[in-house]
């Protein structure tokens, strides 16, 4: 190790991992539902898509993503709840990784919820 | 990038219960189902709550599943990581409410403590310094060496009033001034962690758990006084650790943060390991030197001390694990942060192994001025099977015993040495009713016979016939006289002996005399153990009124000692039986197939 700014460097690559591995009440919760149903609707690319595009703006200290179980409306899977402390929470349908990109820059990073993705513009 | 971190405790007690096996499969498992590059599978060191090993968290749920079983795997893969439903059965019941799970932060085990030495055993990856690096690591040697001068290093650790973790307590910023102070072409920066302390496991968690800390901190001593050579001295009985720190030790190297030149300022640095054969002697400062130069570990007088005179004959300071591993931590957060923590006389924190007749044996680190009976009764969950607390042990073979009437004292170095014990490394043992003091006392007694080294006479002969008066009592033999020759030897030994063992030896006895003395003289007078240990002074009698006649004892007495008497009492059927106390052996067989309670013991 020849400078600080090489050490600066290995930690700014480490951290993503291990900022995982505590809890942060105050994070941003995405919740995508994972039952059965959900998997088969495509669930899975929608759930990677939320952790890539976190990680690439390097939100994850502020974001947590998980699964869920089921969420009850097996009709519009795959299903994504977002909840942001402090604010009610939203429910996006028929979620797509397209879709993904714009919901984490509208809504988790900007505070506009994507109101067309949302069950209620959907049930319209 | 993962969205989820499953941890998986990789320290010696939940190793021993299979947590490798169970790494092992999760990573099998999580590959099946085709999550490998979702799911990251971390062994950390351990998390403190070894009695329920072996311990998983996954993150970032923070589900904290306990006693884990590899055939559990499977059900946590696919349930949980694969559709996100915890498996709530499996989970740590004190984090299971209603229909929520409880962040582990908030159950009664960790809220009162506060993790500086251990923040972050549990947490990385001991065997990855990227890990390390990650929660700041080696930014304080960084910050030492670009930004500040030895002397404000020294100032530094002063200021924040941190005193040694193996034992005494001196302050260590003073014991760095005083070795930076003396002129020599080399010196040394040592580690005790030899450990010796018997249910003492702290230091071997932070070298399992966080490796990379010591020898950060090591680094950053050797700066302060001007020494380019480390030693850590492990015993061999810690297999893991000693891998894990060789592990750390090469990655270091191989990062340049151990070497020559660290962070082009010129300063070199370097620090190898040495196995100690795990004598408890060895633990003593001038022992363990004299044993890393590959001599016969025995203690020496001091002065000459280490800070003049130590390994090799060169200026040395020798610290202990757990002191080590607070020092990045006041570097980077500054030396009022840390004596923020604490009491007037002892800052920061203080990590214990709580052992014995407690729920949740474990490693739990307080702030110094932390109760006794938070750590028993809140943190540490009670005493179980509804039994009563009759003391706690502090400070090992050199330390004594706290009776209830203490257990509102802020733990401290000082608060400790004035109820007649001390801190030491920080074993604690909770002792319920069932527990005879005498016993005790003669336990860590044995204990000292045997690791004394034998080079001055006080400890070597003093503890032996201290020994002798001690088992005379627990066969009933003893006299009252013997109590007070017993404290005379004890104020000889602690006077007269050479090391810091002999000088300690005499604490169990006398903090035992001083507060159970009732028990010393129920043994002497009444030729009774009133908590019923001492088997040459228990009698197992049958209760006649009680007794049934079913014969179930006598069947079971492994030498005949039970027959049956003319006697049935009122209401039973069958003629009660009678022990010939001549003949029994004490096993306890008969009194624990009795069905209808009617054998005592007394
Ligand atoms: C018999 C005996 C055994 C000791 N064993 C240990 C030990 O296992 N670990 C330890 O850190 N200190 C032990 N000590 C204390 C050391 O001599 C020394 O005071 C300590 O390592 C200094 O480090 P510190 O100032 O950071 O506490 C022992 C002392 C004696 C007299
Ligand atoms: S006090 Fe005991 S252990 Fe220490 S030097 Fe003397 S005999 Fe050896
Ligand atoms: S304690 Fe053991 S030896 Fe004594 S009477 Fe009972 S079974 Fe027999
Ligand atoms: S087992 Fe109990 S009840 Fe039966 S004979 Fe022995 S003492 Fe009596
Ligand atoms: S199974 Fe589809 S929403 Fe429940
Ligand atoms: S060894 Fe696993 S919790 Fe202590």
């Amino acid at each position: 190790m020849k400078s600080l700014a090489e050490l600066q460097a290995i930690r700014d690559r480490a951290k993503a991992n291990v900022a995982l591995r505590k809890e942060n009440p105050n994070a941003a919760r995405v919740l995508v539902g994972m039952a059965t149903c959900g998997i088969a609707a495509g669930a899975r690319p929608v759930l990677n898509a939320f952790t890539e595009e976190i990680a690439k703006r390097g939100l994850q200290d502020d974001i947590v993503v998980t699964q869920t179980g089921c969420i009850g409306i097996c009709q519009y899977e795959p299903v994504v709840e977002v909840e942001i402390p402090g604010q009610d929470k939203v429910t996006y349908v028929k979620m797509t990784p397209e879709k993904v990109v714009r919901v984490v820059n509208d809504h988790l990073v900007n505070k506009n919820v994507v109101t067309e993705y949302t069950i209620g513009a959907i049930e319209n | 990038m993962y969205r989820s971190n499953v941890l998986v405790c990789g320290g010696t007690g939940c190793t021993s219960s299979n947590s490798l096996q169970i790494a092992e499969k999760l990573k099998e498992e999580i590959a099946k189902n085709g999550l490998e590059k979702e799911v990251n599978v971390i062994t950390t060191g351990c998390f403190g709550l070894c009695a329920l090993g072996p311990i998983m968290v996954v993150y970032p749920e923070g589900s904290f599943y306990s006693m884990v079983k590899v055939e559990d795997i499977p059900e946590i893969v696919e349930e949980h990581l694969l559709k996100g439903r915890i498996v709530t059965r499996l989970l740590y019941q004190e984090t299971v409410e209603k229909d929520t799970i409880k962040s582990l932060n908030k159950t009664a085990f960790y809220a009162k403590q506060k993790r500086v030495a251990l923040r972050n055993c549990g947490v990385i990856d001991p065997e990855k310094i990227d890990d390390y690096i990650a929660r700041d690591g080696y930014a304080a040697l960084g910050k030492v060496l670009t930004e500040m001068t030895p002397d404000e290093v020294i100032q530094t650790i002063l200021d924040s009033g941190l005193r040694g973790r193996g034992g005494a307590g001196f302050p260590t910023g003073l014991k760095w001034k005083f070795a930076a102070a003396n002129d020599a072409d080399q010196k040394y920066v040592c580690c005790n962690a030899d450990e010796g302390d018997p249910g003492a496991f702290m230091d071997r968690s932070v070298l399992e758990g966080d490796p990379h800390s010591l020898i950060e901190a090591m680094a950053i001593a050797g700066y302060a006084i001007g020494a380019s050579k480390g030693r850590v001295y492990v015993r061999a009985e810690y297999p893991i650790a000693v891998k894990r720190l060789q592990i750390a030790i090469d990655q270091a190297r191989e990062y340049g943060l151990l070497g020559k030149d660290i962070f082009g300022t010129g300063f070199d640095f370097d620090m190898e390991l040495r196995l100690g054969a795990g004598a408890f002697v060895c633990g003593e400062e001038t022992a363990l030197m004299t044993s890393i130069e590959g001599k016969r570990g025995e203690p020496r007088p001091r002065p000459p001390f280490p800070a003049v005179k130590g390994l090799y004959q060169k200026p040395t300071i020798l610290n202990n694990v757990e002191t080590y591993a607070n020092i990045a931590q006041i570097i980077l957060n500054g030396p009022e942060w840390f004596a923020s923590m604490g009491t007037e006389k002892s800052k920061g924190t203080k990590v214990f192994a709580l052992g014995g007749k407690i729920n949740h044996t474990g490693l739990v680190e307080i702030p110094m001025g932390t109760t006794l009976r938070e750590i028993v009764f809140e943190i540490g969950g009670g005493i179980p099977n509804g039994k009563k607390f009759k003391a706690a042990q502090t400070g090992g073979p050199s330390g004594g015993c706290i009776p209830e009437e203490h257990l509102d004292v802020p733990i401290d170095y000082d608060n400790l040495l004035a109820i007649g014990s001390m801190m030491g490394s920080g074993g604690l043992i909770v002792m319920d009713e069932d527990n005879c003091m005498v016993d005790v006392a003669k336990f860590f007694l044995e204990f000292t016979v045997d690791e004394s080294c034998g080079k001055c006479t006080p400890c070597r002969i003093g503890t032996k016939r201290l020994l002798e008066m001690l088992d005379k009592i627990t066969k009933g033999q003893g006299t009252m006289e013997m109590l007070d020759e017993m404290e005379e030897l004890c104020e000889f030994i602690k006077a007269n002996s050479l090391c810091g063992l002999g000088q300690t030896a005499p604490n169990p006895v006398l903090s035992t005399l001083r507060y159970f003395r009732n028990e010393y003289i129920a043994h002497i007078v009444d030729k009774k153990c009133p908590a019923g240990v001492c088997k040459d002074l228990l009698e197992y009698t049958i209760d006649r009124e009680k007794c049934a006649g079913c014969g179930l004892c006598s069947r079971k007495c492994p030498v005949q000692a039970i027959s049956v008497t003319d006697y049935t009492a009122p209401g039973k059927r069958r003629p009660a039986l009678e022990i010939d106390a001549k003949k029994c052996i004490k096993c306890g067989a008969c009194m624990s197939t009795c069905k209808f309670k009617a054998i005592y013991k007394a």
